[in-house]
Order: C-alpha cells, then sequence, then structure tokens
C-alpha cells in the first residue's frame, strides 16, 4: 500500500496545498511509478488517499495522457508528430520506428518492452525528431541513434530481469 | 548586446546559485523588498509596459494591480504549461537560467503581498521539475523564499505543481482548477482569477508566463525607462521568438520588439534550408491565422500591434516555417487535429466542431474531399468563434479558416485529384 511504504513524500506532497485535493495529480504519479499503471483498485486507493469520490479519481486520470488506465510496456515511447516536428520528418521516423519494432501505431511489442504512441507537441520542436521515454527527452534523434538507444533498453531490461 | 532574458547563452553556468549570485542574481528582488513599498513596484511594472509573453499580451502591471488590497490570502501562479505548438522558450528559462524566473515570480508575490507562489509546469517537464526544486531549496537556503524573506515580516513559500499533458491547462482557469485537483476545463468568468473568488482555491491571483516574470528583475534593477528604451512604445522589451519548421537554424532568439520579419527569419535564424523559398509563417504557434511570406509581411515589424495589423496575432512568438514544398492542407490538418485532440470537451462548438472537420480533413487527405467539404471548411470554423468559454474554440477556427481562403487552390486540388496524399505526409488521424 502507498500510505505506508511511501509515508514520507505523501505527507510532502500534502504539505504542498491547503487542501488534500490538490495533491491527487501528485499521487497519481506516485501510483502509476509503484504498479506501473492506474488500476481501478489503485484509483481507489488514490482517491481514499485525497479524500475525493472515485469516480473523480477516474475522470482525471483519463483528462491526461501521461496517466495510463492501461499497462503500458517497460518502455513507454512517446514520440512528437505534432506540426513543427513533422516538418522535420517525426512523422517518417515514427512510421520507421514502428516497422523496426514491429508494431502498429500506439501498439506494444510482444515482449512488453516497448509501447509506441504519438504525443503532441513537447515543446522540443528544435531538437526534432524526438520522443520522451519514461519522463526523459531524447532529442535530434534519426534511426541510427533510436536503434542504439533501443538496444541499451533491452540490455538494462535483461539485466534487472536478470537481477 | 546581452542577452536580458536567455543569459546562459552568455553566462553558460547561471543555472547555478553561486554563478547567479556573482552575476547580480536577486539583486532586484532586494532592491524591491529594501526601497520600495509593493505599490511602487506595481507602477515601476506599469511605467515599464511590460506585456503578458503567455500569448495575450496583457499588461502585466495593471494585471497585478486589479488584486485587492484587502484580500489576506493571495497567490502568484507561474504558467509553465508550454504547450502551443512551436514553443519552447520557457522551458530554455527554466532550465538554463531557472534562478531568475524564481526571483521575478518572488518580486511579482512581494509586489501583490502573495502568501505562496505555485510553479505549474507541465507533466513532461518532469525531469525539469525535479530540478526546479533543488534551485528552490538554494533560495530558500539563502533566505530569498519562504519565511520572513530577507529579513522583512513577509513570508512567502514556492512550491511546484505538475500538470500530466493536456495543453487546456495552459488556459489559466483551467490551470487553476487542474492544480486545485478538479479537471482541467477553464472557468466561467467573472470572476477573473484576480478577483475574489476567481484565483486559486477562489482567492486572488496573479497569473503570469515564466518569460513575463522572467523580465521582472531586469525592470526592477535598471527602470522602467531603461526598459522602454528597447522595443517599441506599444511593446517595448526583448522577446524570445522560438524558430520551428522550415528554419536553417531553428532554437530560440531573444531580439527586441520591433525588429522585422526578415531580420528574424534570414539574420538571425539562417533563412530557409536547401536554398527553399519560405510559404508561409505561423507566428503563434497553432492558434494564430498562418501569414503568407509576402514581401510586406517579411518587411513588417514584430510587434503585438503590427502582427495583429497583418491579420494574425504575435501570441507567444513562436514561428513555424513552411517553405514552398508544404502541403498546406495537410498542414491545417495536422494542427485541427491537435485542437480536437485537446479540447476539454466543455462546449459544443468546440468540442463538436474540432470533430467534424477533423473527419473533413481525413476524407481531403484520402483523396475523398467533395465541393461540399469545402463549404463545411469555411462554414464549421465560423461557428466556433466568440461562442465558446475560453480561447480555444477561436484559436481552431484560425489555422482552418486562413488556409481555406489563403490557399483555396490548395484544396480544390485535394477535392479535383483523386489521389492520396503521400503516407508520409498525412496526420495519424488520417491513417
Ligand atoms: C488554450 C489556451 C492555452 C494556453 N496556454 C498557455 C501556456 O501554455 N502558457 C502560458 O503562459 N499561457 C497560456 N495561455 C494564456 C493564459 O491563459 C494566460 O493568458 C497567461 O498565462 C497569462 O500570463 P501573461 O499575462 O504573463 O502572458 C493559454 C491560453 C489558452 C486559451
Ligand atoms: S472552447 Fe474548447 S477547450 Fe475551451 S472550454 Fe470550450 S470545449 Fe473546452
Ligand atoms: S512539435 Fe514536436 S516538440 Fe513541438
Amino acid at each position: 500500500m502507498l500510505a505506508e511504504k511511501y509515508a514520507d513524500r505523501i505527507e510532502k506532497i500534502f504539505s504542498k496545498y491547503p487542501d488534500k485535493r490538490s495533491g491527487i495529480m501528485d499521487l497519481l504519479y506516485l501510483a502509476q511509478e509503484e504498479y506501473g499503471w492506474l488500476s481501478e483498485d489503485t484509483l481507489r486507493e488514490v482517491a481514499a488517499l485525497c479524500d475525493v469520490d472515485p469516480t473523480q479519481a477516474h475522470s482525471i486520470a483519463g483528462f491526461y495522457t501521461m496517466f495510463s488506465e492501461k499497462p503500458k510496456g517497460t518502455y513507454w515511447l512517446q514520440v512528437c508528430t505534432d506540426l513543427p516536428c513533422a516538418l522535420r520528418g517525426a512523422d517518417q521516423f515514427y512510421q520507421e520506428l514502428c516497422a523496426y519494432l514491429d508494431v502498429d501505431d500506439g501498439g506494444t511489442t510482444s515482449d512488453g518492452l516497448f509501447t509506441v504512441e504519438q504525443v503532441m507537441c513537447l515543446a522540443a520542436c528544435d531538437k526534432a525528431p524526438m520522443l520522451q521515454c519514461n519522463f526523459h527527452y531524447y532529442e535530434n534523434l534519426d534511426m541510427d541513434i533510436i536503434k542504439g538507444l533501443i538496444e541499451q533498453w533491452r540490455a538494462q531490461a535483461q539485466q534487472e530481469a536478470a537481477e | 548586446m546581452e542577452h536580458i532574458l536567455l543569459r546562459d547563452l552568455d553566462i553558460p553556468d547561471i543555472w547555478q546559485f553561486d554563478t547567479y549570485m556573482a552575476n547580480g542574481g536577486y539583486d532586484g528582488l532586494k532592491k524591491a523588498v529594501a526601497d520600495h513599498t509593493p505599490d511602487e513596484v506595481i507602477q515601476i511594472v506599469m511605467d515599464s509596459n511590460l506585456r503578458g509573453r503567455g500569448g495575450a499580451g496583457f499588461p502585466t502591471g495593471r494585471k497585478w494591480s486589479f488584486i485587492p488590497k484587502d484580500a489576506e490570502i493571495k497567490y502568484v501562479t507561474v504558467n509553465a504549461d508550454e504547450s502551443e505548438p512551436g514553443t519552447f522558450k520557457d522551458r530554455q528559462l527554466l532550465e538554463k537560467n531557472p534562478h531568475q524566473v524564481l526571483e521575478g515570480s518572488l518580486i511579482t508575490a512581494y509586489a501583490i503581498q502573495a502568501t505562496a507562489v505555485y510553479i505549474y509546469c507541465r507533466g513532461e517537464f518532469w525531469d525539469l521539475a525535479h530540478e526546479l526544486e533543488v534551485r528552490i531549496e538554494e533560495a530558500r537556503a539563502a533566505n530569498l523564499l519562504g519565511e520572513n524573506i530577507l529579513g522583512t515580516d513577509w513570508s512567502c513559500d514556492v512550491h511546484i505543481h505538475l500538470g500530466a499533458g493536456a495543453y487546456i491547462c495552459g488556459e489559466e482557469s483551467a490551470l487553476l482548477n487542474s492544480l486545485q485537483g478538479l479537471l482541467g476545463q477553464p472557468r466561467v468568468r467573472p470572476p477573473f482569477p484576480a478577483q475574489h473568488g476567481g484565483g486559486l482555491y477562489y482567492q486572488p491571483t496573479v497569473v503570469n508566463n515564466v518569460e513575463t516574470l522572467a523580465n521582472v528583475p531586469w525592470i526592477l534593477l535598471n527602470g522602467a525607462e531603461a526598459y522602454r528604451s528597447i522595443g517599441t512604445p506599444e511593446s517595448p522589451g526583448p522577446k524570445i521568438f522560438c524558430m520551428s519548421g522550415h528554419v536553417e537554424k531553428p532554437g530560440n532568439y531573444e531580439l527586441p520588439l520591433g525588429i522585422t520579419f526578415r531580420e528574424l527569419i534570414y539574420e538571425h535564424a539562417g533563412g530557409i534550408p536547401n536554398g527553399k523559398e519560405l510559404k508561409a509563417i505561423l507566428p503563434s504557434g497553432a492558434s494564430g491565422p498562418v501569414l503568407v511570406a509576402t514581401d510586406e509581411v517579411l518587411d513588417s515589424p514584430l510587434t503585438y500591434e503590427s502582427v495583429e495589423a497583418l491579420g494574425s496575432t504575435l501570441g507567444s512568438a513562436s514561428f513555424i516555417l513552411m517553405d514552398e514544398d508544404t502541403d498546406m492542407v495537410w498542414a491545417a490538418a495536422k494542427m485541427n487535429h491537435f485542437f480536437k485532440h485537446e479540447s476539454c470537451g466543455k462546449c459544443t462548438p468546440c468540442r463538436e466542431g474540432t470533430f467534424w472537420l477533423d473527419r473533413v480533413y481525413e476524407r481531403l487527405l484520402r483523396g475523398e474531399g467533395t465541393a461540399r467539404d469545402l463549404t463545411i471548411l469555411e462554414n464549421v470554423p465560423r461557428q466556433m468563434q466568440g461562442v465558446t468559454l475560453c480561447a480555444l474554440g477561436d484559436f481552431a477556427a484560425n489555422p482552418v479558416l486562413s488556409t481555406v481562403t489563403q490557399f483555396r487552390a490548395e484544396y480544390e486540388r485535394y477535392i479535383q485529384s483523386p489521389e492520396p496524399a503521400a503516407a508520409s505526409n498525412m496526420p495519424d488521424a488520417a491513417r
């Protein structure tokens, strides 16, 4: 349970605001970090912590693209294909990435390692093509660079599985 | 000239507390607190004629003057949601010159005697926000924020709130709702954020953009007159121009307002790659009307008034450039798709309008468009203008109407020719 395991972090979150409700987004992040995604049970747990109705936790989770109510791959690749990036080849980059990983738009690789999605502008348009992987930015990409990164991530996942 | 905002270009380590302090850091705050009453600070910023850099260009000092003096609890909210396509200036400021943004926020807080500052960072700025927490603690350790700031009886804490991926939360009233743990949808106004009942936790609140606040320390230190000597009388000061799309040197450029489009694009940003001609300019990301790159446009000064006179808006000065080979129907489809995705769904014209327009663009790009679709593209956006709760409905109409009127022949080509667009040129909705 989050309340026991992360008591300090939760207290710090609540200390920022005059009411508990304002902590809900930080807590959803915390829950997602812990469980990988936001299940019905998790949403109920977060709702109880912030004194809100579970349906409200549900609608907030659904409103934002960075919260996921479904399991994602270990590496969640969000490629920006918005207009400024697309003018610098992001659409083609995205298609080649999908082909390389053998997934459809929005899909997850069969080994569960990678989910690929298109997202709107990430405020990095001068460094296109770019993507966000588990909240970190990778910029000025091409297929060679991303293939190298994918190898690194695969190795990292293997190592973690072995441990 | 030395940079006023993007000071990392002159002093790469300016993000470090010691470097910032060694270069006049927090002197603006110290001067405000030691030499001026809160009202005097508001007056100085009013006299500087600083205008909001988040898009609307509203006079900053005037906004602060609306805060009722009798309110016990008041807030400053820093808008770091930066999600407009083509905008990436606030990110550079927060990453590379964070203490200046903090200092500007604290001067603002002093001016309205705020009890707390909340910095609303878009969720994707995850790494940046966690770094910023460290910067806040550095300033706290130096008594520049927190309890009894600089030995006075004024206390003000600074907190970071992370969004989670929703463009609409950059709209100030949606931002306040999101911060309060409510759904990030705009509020009915009045009351406005500065008024009783309209702000954060319904207390009077100033909402300012990151870049706006980054101007404030310099104004305090150098005075309103010095600030007005930069730029033009109606649009004074430096502005960060974000250059993206078909441009030789994409990136941020800090230049005085009033330089021309031509100077910005060709002298500073290196012109258009591969010797191509510039065809169209979006001066305010996806939200403002597109401008055809005529000589008249290129020789116009970049001020709030003159870009408006050309039929567009300067907005946050996010320049998306498109060369002669760009398919304007495809570009408009991309932008409409963005607004369809980002509409919060509260108002019917915005929600349904962007949805139907998306369907029409899909059809057009598949080569299945009809003459009737052109009529829809002309009519639907007009029904979205001026009738919605927030400006997103108006923004969404702009790319469609401005391309249909100015690049009509390109639309007609899609209707006459049965050829589908090249796959790589299609936005995802069209696939
Ligand atoms: C749909 C929409 C999105 C907006 N996004 C942002 C944004 O990301 N950042 C920002 O500073 N202002 C944004 N604004 C403008 C804000 O509502 C507000 O005017 C601004 O933060 C005020 O600060 P300023 O006076 O310093 O410019 C947006 C407005 C709308 C209607
Ligand atoms: S105009 Fe669109 S984004 Fe704005 S409140 Fe209405 S539905 Fe929401
Ligand atoms: S359009 Fe991709 S980061 Fe802005």
